[in-house]
């Protein structure tokens, strides 16, 4: 079956060189010593911080899809916009594969993330994890890819100005919360610390064979 | 508790492959497949585990070139059309960095530039230039590269802020029948543009550039 090595030995995942990172102190990087990849860092703060976060990235998360993006008035009319309106008019206005990417971009994998982390940080604090710590973590990284939020609010700035020149637009409370997320996002993914959580991931075979007892690959490896 | 494995002893410039040894793209953790055609799963997260991506190269050359096609019509045709009292106005990218231009806002023309026209365009090139690389064996700049291809990454999502933009005039200026606007194809293809090249940026395994480094192994390619 499957054979492991210790699990401070890292393959980069840049350039596939294998190194030792060893257990770091808070607040430090390991870089990868052949293409400078970060192979692991240790956030300083305790993983309480990267969970009050992510409660504060979930409230505005609501915040910004339910509260009004802006408001627009022209000549005794108004309308006033939010991001699944913004999808929702593409979608309708006969873009219906542009309206899904935005809902995708700008809704569905930000919110995913959040609530990923959110059960994840609550779920990290057992010893061990649930099982499926390790499946929910592996699929947060791509939704985080896919999240867009700071493309969307520089999007939203240019339609803004451009428009400003017809009507006299208002910011709503919406904006200020996506600017609050594009802050806190980041944020989680600084102070989480990924590699411990992993460390304590716990999946088949792993209690019968403690790292130490695991078979060398690098014996029979060919020169 | 003497640490048993021991890979920090080996001779410098060892890639996980080399000894057998596939890394899990999620969760880091190092396995070693009883089969090297199979790698199977990663036992810790269950993600698929493979020495390098199978048919990075054929997979990332196919993107991009469906990018470069999907280019064409991003630019040549409108990403939104205004009404205003019965008169259309089409609106290409370029009409409106031209537009944000000439109404005073040049940073943001700038802004819009960069991400609609020389991010996508730098991304393809970039591609280009790291899969032809490759392609050749070349062993020269393999850092330099690495970090070029980390760029792309990093910058790739930034070409969107156009489709944002087109989507957020659409759905706040619906004052019919005054002024209303309405999204155009164009916008179709830019968006097809940005996922296409952010998927080729994801298909594409940089790991591949130090491969030629280390001779006789470049299997799995």
């Amino acid at each position: 079956m499957y054979a492991r090595v210790d699990s401070s030995t890292y393959a980069c995942p840049d350039c596939d060189l294998l190194q030792e990172v060893p257990r770091l102190a808070r607040g430090s990087k390991a870089r990868c010593g052949r293409c400078g990849h970060v192979l692991a860092s240790r956030p300083s703060g305790s993983q309480d911080i990267p969970l009050a976060l992510a409660v504060a990235a979930g409230i505005c998360f609501v915040l910004a899809n339910v509260m009004p993006l802006m408001d627009l008035s022209a000549v005794g009319r108004s309308n006033s916009t939010t991001i699944v309106n913004g999808a929702y008019q593409m979608w309708i206005e006969g873009e219906p594969l542009v309206g899904a990417l935005i809902g995708f971009c700008a809704i569905l994998a930000p919110g995913t993330y959040i609530v990923f982390m959110l059960t994840l940080l609550i779920a990290a604090r057992k010893t061990p994890p649930p099982h499926w710590v390790g499946e929910m973590l592996r699929w947060t990284h791509h939704f985080e890819m896919w999240s867009m939020l700071e493309v969307m609010m520089l999007g939203i700035l240019v339609a803004l100005i451009k428009i400003a020149e017809v009507a006299a637009v208002e910011t709503g409370i919406g904006m200020y919360a996506v600017f609050a997320l594009i802050v806190l996002i980041p944020s989680i993914l600084v102070t989480f610390d990924a590699r411990d959580l992993w460390s304590r991931v716990v999946w088949i075979g792993d209690d019968e064979h403690p790292a130490r007892e695991v078979a060398q690959p690098a014996a029979e490896a060919p020169r | 508790m003497t640490p048993a494995a021991a890979p920090a002893a080996k001779p410098a410039a060892v890639s996980a492959m080399s000894i057998g040894l596939v890394s899990c793209e999620a969760c880091q953790l190092l396995s070693q497949p009883v089969s090297e055609e199979e790698p199977g799963y990663c036992r810790r997260c269950g993600e698929k585990l493979e020495y390098r991506e199978a048919g990075s190269i054929q997979k990332t050359w196919a993107l991009v070139m469906a990018a470069i096609i999907c280019y064409i019509p991003a630019n040549m045709l409108p990403v939104f059309t205004t009404t205003t009292l019965g008169e259309e106005e089409p609106d290409t990218i370029l009409s409106g960095v031209a537009f944000l231009y000439t109404s005073g806002s040049w940073p943001l023309a700038l802004i819009v530039l960069v991400a609609s026209v020389m991010i996508p365009l730098g991304k393809l090139i970039a591609l280009a230039y790291l899969l032809i690389s490759v392609q050749r064996g070349s062993i020269a700049n393999n850092r330099e590269r690495t970090q070029l291809y980390r760029v792309v990454e990093l910058i790739g999502r930034w070409s969107m802020l156009d489709v944002f933009v087109a989507a957020f005039t659409v759905a706040l200026v619906q004052l019919a029948p005054l002024t209303s606007v309405a999204p155009g194809a164009g916008v179709l293809f830019f968006a097809a543009v940005v996922v296409l090249t952010m998927l080729a940026a994801e298909t594409f395994d940089v790991r591949l550039i130090w491969d030629t480094a280390e001779p006789g192994r470049a299997r799995h390619g």
